[in-house]
C-alpha cells in the first residue's frame, strides 16, 4: 500500500475529485468522438506528425488558450478566497497550490507558447521564407512543451500540486519541507518544455539569420521579426541557467544532493540567484515579442510607417543586454549588502530608458496618422498607459531601499500585473486578433471583439489597482486569509469584482471565437486590413509551401511598396519547390519525454531507466535516418495559384 | 606532400594534450587552492580556444564577424553572472 500512497493526493478536496472526474469524462469523450467521426488518421497526418510552421503555430495558440483558462480559474479561485475575511473557500495548502500553479502555468504554459504561437506563424511568413530552418526540431519543440505542460497539468490529480511559489524557492522547495511529489513536477515538467523552448530559440536564430528574402537586409526587417530574433537570443543565453538550476533543483529533491540546502555547504540562496538570472531575462522574452506586435500594428492602423525604427532596434537590442544585469532586484531583502543593491537598483532604473524610447516612438507614430480603431488597435493604445503605470511602480520596486517596504507585498503584485497584462496578455490577443484572418480565413467579430477589450481593460484595472494599496497598507502576497481587523476586505472585495470583470471578458472572447466562426464572411481577400508586411501577401489559408515565388525585398515595408508604389515583389518563373516531411518522431519521441518525466517524479527508477535509453535510441534513429524531404512539382503550384489573384507586377 | 599534411590540426590535437596534461597535474601535485584553480582556469580557457579556433574553424567562413560576435556577446554574459554571483553570495554577504 506505502508504494501507492504516493499517487493520491495529500490534500484532497471536492473541487480535486470533481475536476478528477472533469478530466476522465473529457478524455474518454475526446476518444469516443475521433472514432465516432473516424478523425484518428486525420490527427494523426494532418496534427500529430506536421512539421509546417503555420499548423504547429495554430497547435501552440490552442494549447496556449487552454492553458490560460487553466491559469484563470486558478486566479478566480484565489481572488475569491481573498475576497472577504477569514474565508473558507480555500483551505492554507490548496491556496498554495493554486498560487503556485497560476504563477508557472500563465508564465510558462500560457504566454510561452502564446508568443511562440505567433512567432511560428507569423514570422516565416514576414521574411518570406517557406519554413523554419530546422521544421523536424519545430515539432519537437512544440512536443516537447505540450508534454511538459500536460505533466504539470495532471499534478493536481495525481500526487499533488507544487506549492512552494512558482519561484519555488529552497530551502521550502527542499524534501525538508515540501515532502509531496509536487515540486518534482516543477522541476521535471518544466526541464522538459524548456528544452523545447532552448531548441526553438536555436531554431527562430538560425531561420531569421539565414532564410531571409533576398534583399531583406538586418536592418529591412519588419519590427516582429526583429524582435524575435532578439527574444530568441535572450532565451539561448537564459535558459540554459534554467537548465542547470532545475538540474541541481532535481538533483536535491530526488538524490538527497545538498546544493540547496542549508546544511553540509548547501546555499539556498543560489537558487533564488540562479532562478533570476534566468527569470529576469524571462520577462524580456515575454515582453520583446509583444513589442513587435504592437509595432505592427499601431503602424498598420495608423497609416503610418514605424517612428524611429533604427531607435527601436537599438532599443530591444539594448534591452536584451541590460535584462542580463538586473537579477538581483528581485532579492534586494535576501541579506546582501547596499554595494550590490546600488549596483542592481541603478542597471534596473537604466532598463526604464530603451523602454520608454520604444513608448514615445510608438506615440509618435501614431501622430498626425489616421487612426483606426480596431480591436487589436484598442489593445496596443490601451497597452501604453496600463503598462506605464506598471512601469512607474517598477521604478518604485527598482530603488533597493524603497524595496524594503514593498518587497513580498500585494504592492508587488500589483506591480507585475500592471506589467504582464497589458504587456503579454494585451500583446497577445492583439496579435491574435490581428493575425486571426490570416491563420483561418475569416475575422473575429470586431463588435464582440470591442466589448471584451472593454471588460478586460476596466477589469485589469479594477482587479489590481486596489493592490497598491492593499501592500502599501501591509498585505502580504500569497497569504491565504485574513482578519477583518486589518481592514483589507472591502479593496480585496473590489478586487474580485475586477477578477470577474476579466472572466467575462475572456468568455467573450471565446464567445467571440464560435460566433465568428458560424457568421463571419469567409471572403474577405488576402489582405484585410490593409497591412504592409509580406505575410498578407500570400493566399488565405496559406498554402503549404507559403509563397509560390520568393519575394524580392528592397524596404521594410514590401506589401505597402508593392500596393501603393508598385515595387514588384514576386518576379521570375515558378520553380518546383523543396519541402521537408512528416515525421512522427517527434511527437513519439515527447512522449517518451512524458513518460520519463513522470518516472522520476515518482522515483521509478526501472521505468526512468527505458525510458531515458528510449530517448537516446530515438535520437540514434534520426541520426541514421535518410530523409531527403519532397518536391511540389510546378503543375501542382500552378493548380494551386490558379485559383487566387497573385499580387504580383501584372496585377498592380 | 607536405601541404596535405594536416600540421594545424595535429599541432592543435598535441597542445590540447599538453594542457590536458597541465590540467591534470593539478590532481598529482600538492598545491595551494588559488594556485590550483589559477592552473585550472588558465587551461580551460586556452583549451577552449585551441578548440575553436583548430577545430571549430571559427574565422574561417564569411560569417565570422557573426561568430566572434556571438561568442563575446556570450562571454560577457557569462562573466557578468559569474562575477554578479560572486558579488552578491559572497563579496557583499
Amino acid at each position: 500500500m506505502d508504494y501507492f500512497d504516493r499517487f493520491a493526493i495529500p490534500h484532497p478536496s471536492p473541487a480535486i475529485y470533481a475536476s478528477m472526474v472533469a478530466i476522465g469524462l473529457t478524455m474518454i469523450a475526446i476518444v469516443i468522438g475521433l472514432t465516432y467521426f473516424k478523425k484518428w488518421g486525420y490527427l494523426w497526418s494532418e496534427w500529430l506528425t506536421t512539421v509546417d510552421h503555420k499548423r504547429i503555430g495554430i497547435m501552440y495558440l490552442i494549447a496556449a488558450l487552454l492553458m490560460l483558462f487553466r491559469g484563470g480559474v486558478d486566479a478566480l479561485m484565489m481572488r475569491a478566497q481573498t475576497a472577504v475575511p477569514d474565508n473558507k473557500l480555500l483551505d492554507a495548502q490548496h491556496y498554495n497550490e493554486v498560487f503556485t500553479t497560476h504563477g508557472v502555468v500563465m508564465i510558462i504554459f500560457m504566454a510561452m507558447p502564446f508568443i511562440y504561437a505567433l512567432m511560428n506563424f507569423v514570422v516565416p511568413l514576414q521574411i518570406g521564407a517557406r519554413d523554419v530552418a530546422f521544421p523536424r526540431l519545430n515539432a519537437l519543440s512544440f512536443w516537447l512543451f505540450f508534454m511538459g505542460a500536460m505533466l504539470f497539468n495532471i499534478s493536481f490529480v495525481i500526487g499533488g500540486s507544487p506549492d512552494a511559489g512558482w519561484t519555488s524557492y529552497f530551502p521550502l522547495a527542499g524534501n525538508d519541507f515540501s515532502q509531496s511529489v509536487g515540486t518534482n513536477y516543477y522541476m521535471l515538467s518544466i526541464q522538459i518544455a524548456g528544452i523545447g523552448t532552448l531548441i526553438s530559440g536555436i531554431n527562430f536564430i538560425t531561420t531569421i539569420f539565414r532564410m531571409r528574402a533576398p534583399g531583406m537586409k538586418l536592418m529591412k526587417m519588419p519590427m516582429f521579426t526583429w524582435t524575435t530574433l532578439i527574444t530568441n537570443a535572450i532565451v539561448v543565453f537564459a535558459f540554459p541557467v534554467l537548465t542547470i538550476a532545475l538540474l541541481l533543483g532535481t538533483m536535491d529533491r530526488l538524490f538527497g544532493a545538498h546544493i540547496f540546502s542549508m546544511t553540509n555547504g548547501g546555499m539556498d540562496m543560489l537558487w533564488a540567484n540562479l532562478f533570476w538570472v534566468w527569470g529576469h531575462p524571462e520577462v524580456y522574452i515575454l515582453i520583446l515579442p509583444a513589442f513587435g506586435i504592437y509595432s505592427e500594428v499601431i503602424s498598420t492602423f495608423s497609416r503610418r510607417n514605424l517612428y524611429g525604427y533604427k531607435s527601436m532596434v537599438a532599443s530591444i537590442v539594448i534591452i536584451s543586454f541590460f535584462s542580463f544585469l538586473v537579477w538581483m532586484h528581485h532579492f534586494y531583502t535576501m541579506g546582501q549588502g547596499p554595494l550590490s543593491n546600488s549596483i542592481f537598483s541603478i542597471t534596473t532604473m537604466a532598463i526604464a530608458i530603451p523602454t520608454g524610447i520604444k513608448i514615445f516612438n510608438w506615440l509618435l507614430t501614431m501622430r498626425k496618422g489616421k487612426i483606426k480603431f480596431t480591436v487589436p488597435m484598442l489593445y496596443s493604445v490601451g497597452f501604453i498607459p496600463i503598462f506605464t503605470i506598471g512601469g512607474v511602480t517598477g521604478v518604485m520596486l527598482g530603488m533597493a531601499s524603497a524595496d524594503y517596504q514593498y518587497h513580498n507585498t500585494m504592492f508587488l503584485v500589483a506591480h507585475f500585473h500592471y506589467t504582464i497584462i497589458p504587456g503579454v496578455v494585451f500583446a497577445m490577443l492583439a496579435g491574435l486578433t490581428y493575425w486571426w484572418p490570416k491563420m483561418f480565413g475569416f475575422m473575429l467579430s470586431e463588435r464582440i471583439g470591442k466589448w471584451a477589450f472593454w471588460f478586460i481593460a476596466i477589469g485589469t484595472n479594477v482587479a489590481f489597482f486596489p493592490m497598491f494599496f492593499t501592500g502599501l497598507d501591509g498585505q502580504a502576497r500569497r497569504m491565504y486569509t485574513y482578519s477583518e481587523a486589518t481592514g483589507f476586505g472591502p479593496l480585496n472585495m473590489l478586487s474580485f469584482v475586477g477578477a470577474i470583470g476579466l472572466a467575462i471578458g475572456f468568455a467573450l472572447i471565446v464567445y467571440n471565437i464560435y460566433y465568428s466562426v458560424r457568421y463571419a464572411s469567409r471572403d474577405i481577400g488576402s489582405d484585410p486590413w490593409d497591412a504592409r508586411t509580406l505575410e498578407w501577401a500570400t493566399q488565405t489559408p496559406v498554402q503549404s509551401y507559403n509563397f509560390a515565388r520568393t519575394p524580392q525585398v528592397d524596404s521594410i515595408e514590401a506589401l505597402w511598396d508593392l500596393k501603393r508604389n508598385g515595387k514588384p515583389v514576386f518576379q521570375g518563373e515558378i520553380e518546383k519547390i523543396h519541402m521537408p516531411n512528416s515525421s512522427g518522431m517527434p511527437f513519439i519521441m515527447s512522449c517518451i519525454f512524458f513518460a520519463w518525466g513522470f518516472s522520476l517524479i515518482f522515483s521509478m527508477w526501472i521505468p526512468a531507466i527505458i525510458t531515458t535509453i528510449a530517448i537516446f535510441a530515438c535520437m540514434a534513429h534520426r541520426s541514421f535516418e535518410k530523409d531527403d524531404g519532397h518536391y511540389i512539382s510546378v503543375e501542382e503550384i500552378k493548380a494551386t495559384e490558379k485559383d487566387w489573384e497573385v499580387l504580383n507586377d501584372e496585377n498592380r | 606532400m607536405s601541404e596535405l599534411f594536416p600540421r594545424k590540426q595535429v599541432m592543435g590535437f598535441v597542445f590540447s594534450l599538453v594542457l590536458t596534461a597541465a590540467a591534470l597535474t593539478v590532481y598529482f601535485l600538492d598545491l595551494s587552492f588559488m594556485a590550483a584553480m589559477t592552473v585550472l582556469l588558465a587551461t580551460a580557457f586556452v583549451q577552449a580556444g585551441v578548440q575553436l579556433v583548430g577545430f571549430m574553424h571559427v574565422g574561417e567562413s564569411e560569417d565570422r564577424t557573426m561568430i566572434y560576435m556571438n561568442i563575446f556577446y556570450g562571454v560577457a554574459i557569462a562573466l557578468f553572472t559569474i562575477f554578479g554571483t560572486l558579488l552578491i553570495l559572497v563579496w557583499d554577504m
